[in-house]
């Protein structure tokens, strides 16, 4: 017996490309006679528009256009989450602004020209007349009296109000609780910063009415409908493709305005137009995360039960509502609320309010690490109300272990956990009853040691398609696959969902070969153009291996019934008498008799002798809606050490034991954690956006954001247990948002903790230096300190 | 205007705009897009190339300025078909996933190995700091630059 390949951590399949620089990125891939797009756009948050003059532009050399708003006859970019019973409002998105801008960034007109550096020259010349309106950026502001309406058919700028629960069952248990505590919780605005900007290329043939479009997408499918109904070419006429995709973390997971405005352009002048966009223009239009206000409140008992937790949350949608905004946080974060705590109420009045921001979208974890934070922030608030050790209150009200299904108050099933055995084995790696020790005799010696311990469980694998209905989401969240085996045996699986980083080539290539017993390197998974795959969701929401996985999976095992009724008729042998090992059928009692796969495989495609009923060819596909979402979960534990004479935090030590079911390839899984932790660190550390009183972005470069760099962390500390689902053909659960759902209150946590003797008892994310240090002089002029 | 440059060991006379950003002209000229453009304020380092063997953002230079100097990008970097040690690292330990960030954070970090053998971990980090990646939290970079900086001191 071979080793097993499911669970090896074998290298990556995709990787010989990207070292060596051959992998084709969206604007490496040239086509002649290309025109590029420039966009021009609004200097103002908020701005009538009272002309648009071209002409300067257009004289100059090399412009072929300019188009204007007027003359986009583009249908509106449409909001595909459809809230039920919240009121949802949604407002007109034209893919160029007509009449009014919302937002700093917002496409005014586009220069068409025969270079890049020439087409952002004409778009500097268009001169566009504005009249400056008031703008507001702080969503519970714009919701409030006397706010500038931002749109006229959005009343008091609130898109929707959605609250589900039972506030009067919730309002009882807050008043039988013994302690409540409470805080204003800021998610601050971030930039997703996938290190590819966006970029869209079209091509549109006249002869066949065929528009290609190649672009930075997470779900190419999705986009192939959106661009089809808002340019009106029928969907089979549009084929989209998204090549090599560097990164995404939400953030191209919308179709945005300029994707159909290169489609446009290219039907219009006959030509192949691309555009990519600079990071500075991605941090002003394309998707930003978070942007909540919230108003947070927990019930407890003296002896540290949680009895309820509730919240009234203002979401920033920015000036338009963008593909997905409006279930980010209601759906993906008011269900979230119990986590992995035994909370018998809960209540979430979700507000989406339109500001002058940029649009927010679903960013890495998307409203499920705003509802970790604030459960972690109040368990925290309740040990120090009630004098009990923060772990404590943990595990006191940690879910017992349960294997197939479990109901929560939020009204989600979730499918297996068992918290406890994380949250011992994160507490043993990390050495936490030793630590309350050296914590207190360092602060003998005035050094300020502190802890976060933070348990959580997460609902991904996006998700049966009943539900995405039931909740408004405007497809489905099913995938499909096909496992095509050639008559060599050599395998293509080709998938529908989009991959993008993640490393699917490799695992779902693993589940074939473990499944079925092809050799991992015969296997190619194909992905990213709507032409060559089957029909697919995307790859968000740590869904790819969860739903693509299983119905690989599923193919896989039709494949293998179908090679082992064909080997027994090969062998004349019956079927009931194959045996099956490492890719190979043989008959039981006598084990010279073998058919390799491969052997079955050149038989079913040559078909000189097949069993009666048998179709030819070795193909098989698997359409797989999941009965549930799967619900990965674990412990994550940071130290730090704060320097109360600057401010300065140096995280020291970062634990994580996750668990997402069976790992496939313990490598990609320790990747993905490594690559989420960073992410929520920097939201507790160092990354905010920053807009003026007048909605300019100051946080508009990489200069100015603060992203993570490699001296900010030391080498994670990584654990596992093993929970398989117990719905999914092999058992796992996703891993691409676990990291960034849990490390921003483990570390925020751990430096309020470290704060304790000084005064400290909040401070906005993030914690900058600047800010520490000041709560720290604040703190002790209100009497902290010792 | 006349430029003479060479890269990855061909000599190319070209005719370019003056304003034209070496990476720029390393892309649309030369078609060697595995140098990747990742921010405009040369803080990402996806476009990092090396110059007469020195490490240097190409975005921060003209083409003009490059005139009669050698350059090497991710694709010159494989010797006889064969991985540079450094690429074979990033792909043994993981240190890579969207791959975007990946040319540049090679070529730093072979330029860097190769200067600083047996470097620290500690040493490792606060030189990355000119290389941003989303993906991989940098851990798998620093084992993979790291394997690479001890060999070479082992050599």
């Amino acid at each position: 017996m071979s080793t097993r390949i499911f669970g090896s951590g074998i290298k990556r399949r995709e990787d010989p490309r990207l070292i060596t620089g051959e992998a084709r990125y969206t604007d490496d891939i040239k086509l002649p006679g290309v025109l590029h797009m420039a966009v021009v756009r609004s200097p103002y948050a908020h701005a009538n528009i009272l002309g648009i003059d071209s002409a300067a532009a257009e004289a100059m050399d090399g412009v072929v256009a300019v188009f204007t708003g007027e003359d986009v006859d583009l249908a509106g970019i449409p909001t595909a989450w459809l809230i039920p019973d919240s009121d949802l409002k949604t407002p007109e998105h034209p893919a160029l602004a007509k009449g009014k801008v919302r937002y700093v960034g917002d496409g005014v007109a586009i220069v068409l020209a025969d270079d890049r550096y020439r087409a952002q020259d004409a778009a500097d010349a268009v001169n566009v007349e504005y009249e400056e309106l008031p703008a507001v950026i702080d969503p519970e502001e714009a919701a409030g009296e006397g706010a500038p309406l931002i749109h006229d058919d959005v009343e008091g700028n609130i898109a929707f109000k959605w609250a589900p629960f039972d506030k009067a069952a919730s309002d009882a248990a807050f008043e039988a609780a013994d302690v409540v505590v409470s805080e204003r919780i800021l998610q601050q605005r971030l930039l997703p910063t996938a290190m590819e900007p966006r970029a869209a290329m079209a091509q549109y043939n006249p002869a066949t009415q065929e528009l290609t479009l190649w672009c930075t997408s997470q779900n190419p499918h999705i986009h192939r409908f959106i661009i089809s109904a808002v340019t009106g070419l029928n969907e089979n006429k549009v084929r989209v493709i998204a090549p090599e995709v560097g990164g995404g973390f939400g953030s191209k997971i919308p179709c945005y305005p300029d994707e159909a405005l290169v489609s446009w352009a290219a039907i219009k002048l006959g030509a192949p137009v691309k555009w990519t966009e600079t990071r500075s223009e991605n941090y002003l239009i394309t998707i930003h995360g978070r942007d909540h206000v919230q108003h947070v409140e927990m019930a407890a008992s003296n002896d540290g039960a949680i009895q309820g937790v509730r919240a009234t949350v203002y979401a920033g949608m920015g000036g338009y509502l963008s593909t997905a905004a409006p279930g980010i946080p209601t759906i993906l974060h008011g269900l979230l609320y119990v986590g992995p705590y035994t909370i018998d109420s809960v209540y979430c009045e979700s507000i989406g309010v339109m500001t002058n921001g940029t649009p927010t979208d679903a960013y890495r974890g998307a409203g499920r690490p705003e509802a970790t934070f604030l459960l972690e922030r109040m368990i925290d608030k309740v040990a120090d109300a009630i004098g009990m050790d923060p772990v404590e209150v943990r595990r006191k009200n940690l879910i017992p272990a349960f294997e197939d299904g479990y109901e929560v108050a939020a009204g989600l099933n979730y499918d297996s956990g068992d918290y406890s055995t994380a949250f011992e084995k994160a507490l043993g790696m990390a050495g936490y009853d030793d630590f309350r020790a050296q914590q207190a005799a360092a602060r003998a010696q005035g050094r300020y040691l502190g802890i976060g311990v933070t348990a959580y469980t997460e609902m991904c694998g996006l998700g049966p398609s009943q539900v995405a209905g039931a909740v408004g989401f405007q497809g489905g969240l099913w995938e499909s696959a096909t496992v095509r085996v050639t008559p060599t045996g050599k395998v293509q699986a080709l998938i529908g969902a989009s991959p993008h980083g993640q490393g699917s080539e490799t695992t779902l290539a693993q589940i074939i070969a473990d499944e079925i017993g092809f050799p991992v390197e015969d296997i190619e998974v194909v992905h990213g153009d709507t032409t060559e795959t089957p029909m697919g969701w995307g790859t968000y929401g740590s869904r790819t291996t969860p739903v693509t996985g299983a119905a690989l999976a599923h193919a896989a095992r039709k494949l293998k019934e179908k090679a082992r009724v064909l080997a027994a008729h090969l062998m004349e042998a019956s079927v009931d008498d194959i045996e099956y090992a490492d890719g190979s059928f043989s008959v039981k009692g006598s084990p010279d008799q073998a058919q390799s796969i491969q052997e079955v495989a050149l038989m079913a495609h040559l078909a000189w002798n097949m069993p009666e009923g048998m179709d030819p060819g070795f193909e098989e596909s698997q359409f797989y809606d999941p009965p549930n979402f799967v619900f990965p979960f674990g412990t994550h534990i940071a130290i730090v050490e704060v320097d109360a004479e600057t401010g300065v935090i140096d995280l020291q030590r970062y634990i994580a034991v996750d668990d997402c079911g069976p790992q496939i390839n313990p490598e990609i899984v320790a990747g993905q954690i490594h690559g989420g932790v960073v992410q929520g660190v920097a939201q507790a550390l160092c990354e905010g956006v920053i807009y003026d009183d007048d909605g300019q972005l100051l946080t508009g470069t990489m200069q100015d954001y603060c992203m993570p760099k490699a001296d900010m962390f030391p080498n994670f500390e990584l654990g596992e247990t093993v929970t398989p689902s117990p719905h999914h053909p092999v058992g796992v659960k996703g891993v691409g948002e676990t990291g960034t759902i849990a490390s921003t209150p483990t570390v925020y946590n751990a430096v309020l903790d470290a704060l304790a003797p000084l005064g400290v008892k909040q401070i906005d994310m993030p914690l900058t230096s600047a800010k520490v240090w000041s709560a720290i002089q604040a703190g002790s002029a209100n009497g902290g300190g010792n | 205007m006349q430029v003479s440059i060479t890269v990855n060991g061909v000599v190319h006379e070209c005719d370019v705009d003056p304003r034209t950003l070496l990476v720029h002209f390393l892309r649309e000229e030369l078609d060697l897009t595995g140098t990747k453009i990742g921010c405009d304020t040369s803080q990402c380092g996806a476009c990092t190339v090396h110059l007469d063997g020195k490490v240097l953002k190409s975005c921060t230079l003209l083409a003009a300025q490059a005139d009669g100097a050698a350059v090497t990008t991710i694709e010159g970097l494989s010797e006889n078909g064969e991985h540079h040690p450094m690429q074979t690292s990033f792909w043994e330990n993981h240190g890579l996933q969207c791959g975007y960030c990946t040319p540049g954070m090679i070529m730093a970090s072979a330029a860097f190995a190769r200067d600083n053998p047996g470097a620290s971990e500690a040493e490792i980090r606060h030189y990355l700091e000119g290389n941003i990646c989303r993906c991989t939290g940098y851990h798998n970079i620093v084992k993979a630059v790291k394997q690479v900086a001890d060999a070479a001191a082992a050599t």
